[in-house]
């Protein structure tokens, strides 16, 4: 029963969509708290490097992702530490390096047959058993990361000195973000594509912002939100043949306008 | 002889080649408070977070009584306001029990606020709830970088005088930044005037005449102070008190007033 399910390319992507949202729901929500929407699109643009390079050094790619993600991490902050320029400038710098530099390091490969539509946009033909495998390790470490640090990556959000004098581990718990980031990128670029990404981290968690009263329940809804946009916007892509990630954040926007009509003021 | 809960030891810090702190020494008892006073950019704030171990010495030395419980009341609570938080939660992120936070909370008189959204709360509210914070993880030593921030004058006065009944409650330390010379003075042990070095410290009616303190504040406020002073003393006199700094520091909602 499950093996016929899984062997339908359609379930796949939905199987694996739902996947990347159940952990896209609380990252999202530390990308709207802490205001690193843009940080978040950095490392989701290098991830094309990410991939030209798990072909020059053979392995999987979503190594090859998540290894680049942490050494653009690492770079910003070296490069933040000089102060010299604003951090958005920089970010902008290095968000759009990266992808150059992967679009023209893959086409340095000729033998390499990619489809970089799929790669840049999401492909619902391109999740592969294997692919769910990874989607759910993935989630299943950032989520049992998210369990364990949730007091001190909460308080460090909330006020990082106040947290710092405290005795919470404040860049241990940053590192630990960056790394749960990585992650989430190196799967979430199979369903909504590199470019897409940190639509799917920010729209669900600024949605549920409307409704929640608690940290806890704005990652809640944030995740119901990212069910939401991910089964309506593969079964839009499957309708009418759209390109998949474009079809899922269609789908959580007009969520996110829905309940900016309805939901009345912030309440808490 | 009271026990020393801080030592700084010719502490300085130095920020993108310019020197913040210039060798500062200083020692925290139990019981003391404290009072960091001096122009903007003096580094006061840079000195306090040396104490919390948020910033590094560049020099120096800073000894902590082992085991120090520090309470910490940031300057402002800039919170992110696409974070859901009641006041209530936010305590509880302390780690301290449910008990010890509802008891904080109602120290410091918010305990009818403990529902509500900690981005309704008020100048003041906010203080208070920081103040709560600090003060449920029954601290040794309580840090506070200008507690009266955006809080009215009368409110001030009463979170000074909060402030001195607290420490007496806990038989804790008190360091504090304050910008509000008059209110230091009335609610203070020691004043630390702070221009990058220690420019004078003594107890606040003898740092008014102090030529350094005059250099660095300038005549007219050292003449306010000691117009303030005379009136202190005059006003407790009439009632009858011996004119002692404690009596004094009981009612500097008053003398807040005058000098309005």
């Amino acid at each position: 029963m499950i093996d016929s399910i899984l062997d339908d390319f359609f379930w796949r992507a939905l199987i694996g969509g739902l996947g990347v949202a159940l952990v896209a729901g609380p990252l999202g929500c530390f990308v709207v708290w802490r205001r690193l929407a843009y940080f978040g699109d950095t490392l989701a643009h290098s991830a094309l490097l990410g991939i030209a390079l798990s072909f020059v050094i053979q392995v999987p790619i979503n190594v090859g992702v998540i290894i680049t993600c942490l050494g653009l991490a690492l770079a910003l902050v070296l490069f933040s530490r000089s102060k010299t320029l604003a951090t958005d400038t920089l970010l902008g710098i290095l968000a759009h390096s990266a992808l150059a530099i992967g679009l023209v390091t893959l086409s340095f490969m000729p033998s390499v047959r990619m489809d970089l539509t799929g790669l840049l946009f999401g492909d619902l033909l391109a999740m592969s058993r294997s692919d769910l495998w990874w989607i759910y390790g993935g989630a299943a470490t950032i989520l049992c990361l998210l369990a364990l640090l949730w007091r001190g990556l909460l308080m460090s959000t909330i006020h990082e000195e106040l947290a710092r004098v405290e005795g919470v581990p404040v860049e241990r718990l940053r590192l630990a973000l960056i790394l749960m980031f990585a992650i989430v990128i190196a799967v979430a670029m199979k369903i909504v594509g590199v470019l897409l990404i940190t639509a799917l981290l920010i729209i669900p968690a600024a949605t549920a912002r409307r409704l929640a009263r608690t940290p806890e329940q704005m990652v809640a809804m944030a995740m119901l939100f990212g069910f939401i946009a991910v089964t309506g916007g593969l079964a839009l892509s499957w309708e009418l043949d759209t390109p998949a990630g474009p079809s899922v954040v269609v789908t959580a926007f007009s969520c996110f306008l829905l309940i900016s009509a309805v939901g009345g003021k912030q309440r808490a | 002889m009271n026990e020393v809960l801080a030592e700084l030891s010719k502490v300085s810090v130095t920020l993108n080649d310019r020197l913040i702190v210039d060798r500062v020494s200083l020692s925290i008892k139990r019981g003391d408070i404290i009072t960091i006073i001096g122009p903007n950019g003096a580094g006061k704030t840079t000195l306090i977070k040396t104490i919390l171990g948020i910033q590094k010495a560049t020099s120096g030395s800073i000894s902590l009584q082992p085991g120090l419980v520090i309470g910490y009341v940031p300057q402002t609570l800039n919170l992110e306001t696409t974070l859901p938080l009641s006041v209530e939660r936010f305590m509880a992120l302390s780690g301290c029990d449910r008990k010890g936070c509802k008891q904080a909370l109602a120290r410091t008189g918010v305990a009818h606020l403990s529902a509500a959204s900690v981005h309704h709360l008020s100048g003041g509210e906010k203080q208070r709830l920081l103040l709560a914070r600090a003060l449920a993880r029954q601290p040794g030593l309580l840090v506070l970088d200008e507690p009266a921030q955006g809080v009215d004058i009368n409110g001030q006065a009463a979170l000074y005088d909060l402030v001195r009944q607290l420490r007496d409650e806990l038989n804790c330390g008190v360091i504090m930044i304050s910008h509000d010379l008059h209110l230091v003075m009335a609610a203070t042990d020691k004043v630390i005037c702070l221009n990058q070095h220690v420019c004078c410290s003594g107890f606040p009616e003898d740092i008014s005449h102090d030529p350094a303190f005059i250099e660095t504040f300038g005549t007219a406020v050292a003449e306010s102070l000691a117009v303030y002073h005379h009136h202190h003393n005059h006003r407790h006199d009439l009632h009858g008190n011996v004119s002692s700094l404690s009596e004094a520091k009981a009612a500097p909602t008053g003398s807040g007033h005058h000098h309005d």
